[in-house]
């Protein structure tokens, strides 16, 4: 009889074998094939994937060192990936095999290396891709992660490297790709650091100071200003779904990317794989970082695109501009509906131009203190309480008042002209501020005769030409 | 009589006949850029002599005349590159090259060579550093104001198509012309200048020699003249010439 050590040792080991062999052929992940890698200038990007399996993609980019219009009148020695700032777009799949040459121009004066922060691994390929003016440099990595990002030169000093223009953006697709979309753009924020000023013409040098301090005189997108507006500005048609890669070089500033009279529909913040806000109006773009941002345009016209911290956009040239093109949507926006002359009533006293019969006068004293108590009730309750008790430690009483009844003609210039400092009402003190109202002469009479007769006070007649007197002594 | 040919820039540019080429430079200090983790903040710099201008084209095809194995067309690749002397037309024969401009698409192995043809040698990293540091009225540029911005431009100034002749530019107080926007310069220990690929991780490499990351580490994070020297340095290799690398030759002063 056989046993277990003989017949059950080969079962297991067949049964392990055939298992191995199905998981393997499971995989469809499997890298096959390879292919030359498409990069594109600014704003466009490469073609989206279509393949459904990783491949060995072949880039080869070169470094050069070029002056180039940097403003009107203006001009920067940059320093470029691909001839161009931002660099160029790098368009790969989750799970590819990226062969790197990096290629540094012989007429460059600096050696360059690069950093992808796609790459897993030293540096982001920099301790593997220094490279001397006039010869080249290759390493591989395989793009584990999907997403969007930056990558700059890291040759020391590599705040300089960086603020001469040497940034772009590689895409790692993922697996499933993305959706798909009409238009896809790219656009990359940077700063620039001058001798001189905004607009002062001629070949400007890097100013190492004013990076330090972070005060830059440019921040533009794509690298120049203008790039992006007039003739160069990018285009859809109305309804076309827009998707833009953002990425921000810095080197030292963060994005507050906005485009003006869009909002954003999808964010993928932070050039993550998840979208994962709706409805945005403004998304940070870190520097070193990226986002993506899909929106639809409903409407046809001119939409800007800005750093919304707003001097950048007006006065230091981050502003950049989409046109689309297409029937209108009054709906959605109307445009100008109606314009009217606005003339507000400012502080004129406006007066019509009627027979208005003049006001009563009282001609009695009940009829002064009818009218007195309107008055009171309008001006003078609020403070003084209704029926004249005042608020203890605050506001005197007028009821029963030895301030007001000593002196009732004193009592006129406290109405007309405030009092404030210390007094004694009834024993207590007040130290607060009366302020002046201002009311004619009659209703100050009928006011004081009002309040003399009231509240238990006995007596008292106050006339208008008593205010008069006091008003025209002040 | 000879006269000396007129720089681009009006100046005089080879030294006329009978003047000396190479000037003293007195004994002093130098800040290293990069300190090593037993070294210290200064290096004492021995007096020397040192060139007043970068190596000519002319002076460089004296050499190869009277040692035909530096020719271009019999070296040895071990020596130097395909590029070796590639803007000359043929072995003896300039071309279009000017022979006041200073030589470049040379090795560091053919470099040498010259100097010790002279009776020299190549300057170190801290005699050519520490004579590159001394600003127009004295050693010491860095008490200049607008010292460290105008070395600055001069090295980030664009590779002009063609480069201007040698001696073009005023001396410094040592007398020293073209040490900054000229070409870059050959050293004899150009590769301890230890600055990998990665310019921010260079603190793990080599901890005897260099502890220097970008930044941390480095003496003076505001010279940024220096870090691209020493991130050119640390690019090269002996065999390696460019079309913006030169040298010029050193002596020592014997006591």
């Amino acid at each position: 009889m056989k046993t277990l050590a003989t017949f059950g040792w080969k079962l297991l080991f067949s049964t392990v074998l055939v298992a191995t062999l199905s998981l393997t052929a499971c995989q469809t992940e499997t890298l096959s094939g390879e292919e030359q890698g498409v990069l594109t200038t600014a704003p466009t990007v490469p073609a989206a994937i279509t393949r459904n399996h990783p491949t060995k993609v072949i880039i080869e980019l070169e470094t050069t060192e070029e002056v180039k219009r940097l403003a009107d009148g203006v001009e920067y020695t940059f320093w470029t990936f691909g001839g161009e700032v931002p660099g160029k777009f790098i368009r790969v799949r989750e799970g590819d095999l990226v062969e790197f040459h990096l290629n540094n121009h012989p007429t460059s004066k600096m050696p360059h290396n690069i950093d992808l922060h796609a790459v897993t691994g030293p540096g982001g390929g920099a301790a593997s891709s220094f490279t001397a003016p006039g010869k080249g440099t290759t390493f591989s990595f395989t793009a584990t992660n999907p997403g969007l990002y930056v990558y700059h030169c890291a040759t020391a000093p590599v705040g300089m490297h960086v603020a001469n223009g040497m940034y772009g953006l590689i895409l790692v697709e993922p697996k499933e790709g993305l959706p798909p979309v009409d238009k896809e753009y790219y656009v990359m924020q940077s700063e620039f650091y001058t001798g001189g000023q905004y607009g002062d013409a001629g070949l400007q040098p890097f100013d190492m100071s004013k990076a330090l301090l972070e005060t830059p005189d440019y921040v533009v997108f794509n690298g120049s200003v203008g790039s992006m507006t007039g003739d160069n500005a990018i285009t859809a048609e109305v309804g076309d779904r827009i998707r833009l890669y953002v990425g921000n070089g810095g080197p030292n500033l963060v994005s507050s990317f906005h485009v003006i009279g869009e909002i954003f529909d999808l964010v993928y913040t932070e050039g993550g794989t998840i979208p994962n806000q709706k409805n945005v109006q403004t998304t940070l773009v870190p520097a070193g970082g990226s986002a993506i941002v899909e929106f639809t345009v409903d409407v046809p016209g001119t939409f800007i695109l800005v750093d919304h911290s707003i001097f950048r956009a007006f006065n230091k040239g981050a502003l950049g501009m989409l046109t689309v093109h297409g029937d209108e949507n009054e709906a959605i926006y109307s445009g100008l509906q109606e314009e009217t002359v606005y003339l507000p009533e400012g502080g004129g006293v406006q007066e019509i131009q009627a027979d208005t019969p003049p006001a009563p006068v009282a001609q009695t004293k009940q009829e002064r203190m009818e009218a007195g108590a309107r008055v009171y009730a309008a001006n003078c309750a609020a403070c003084h309480q209704p029926a004249g008790e005042g608020i203890s430690g605050a506001f005197p009483p007028l009821a029963g008042s030895d301030y007001l009844l000593d002196d009732p003609t004193r009592a006129i210039g406290t109405i007309v002209n405030g009092l404030s400092g210390e007094i004694t009402v009834n024993g207590e003190t007040y130290n607060g501020v009366m302020p002046g109202v201002r009311l004619s002469n009659e209703d100050v009479a009928n006011v004081l005769t009002f309040v003399l007769n009231s509240f238990g006070n006995s007596d008292g007649e106050v006339t208008p030409a008593d205010v008069a007197r006091v008003k025209s002594s002040h | 009589m000879l006269f000396a040919s007129t720089g681009a820039y009006g100046f005089q540019s080879v030294p006329p006949v009978g003047e000396p080429e190479m000037v003293p430079i007195e004994a002093g200090f130098y800040s290293p850029l990069y300190i090593s983790p037993d070294g210290e903040q200064e290096e004492w710099v021995a007096p020397f002599f040192l060139d007043i201008d970068p190596v000519t084209n002319a002076q460089f095809l004296d050499f190869v005349v009277s040692n035909p194995r530096w020719l271009r067309s019999s070296l040895s690749p071990l020596f130097g590159e395909a590029s070796y002397l590639s803007h000359w037309a043929g072995d003896t024969d300039l071309g279009l090259a000017h022979p006041d401009q200073p030589v470049i698409n040379v090795s560091w192995f053919a470099a040498k060579a010259y100097a010790r043809w002279k009776g020299n040698r190549l300057p170190t990293i801290a005699e050519w550093e520490y004579a590159a540091s001394a600003g127009k009225l004295s050693p010491i540029g860095t008490d200049e104001e607008g010292f460290r911005s105008r070395i600055l431009n001069l090295t980030t100034q664009p590779q002009p198509s063609s480069l201007p002749v040698v001696g073009s530019s005023t001396p410094n107080y040592w007398g020293v012309r073209d040490l900054h926007g000229l070409v870059w310069e050959w050293v004899s220990d150009f590769n301890s200048a230890l600055v990998t690929g990665e310019s921010r991780a260079d603190a793990s490499l080599e901890r005897k020699l260099f502890c220097g990351a970008g930044v941390v580490g480095a003496s003076d994070f505001t010279d940024y003249a220096a870090f691209m020297r020493f991130a050119f340095r640390g690019s090269l290799s002996a065999s390696y010439g460019g079309s913006n690398l030169g040298f010029r030759t050193a002596k020592s002063i014997s006591p």
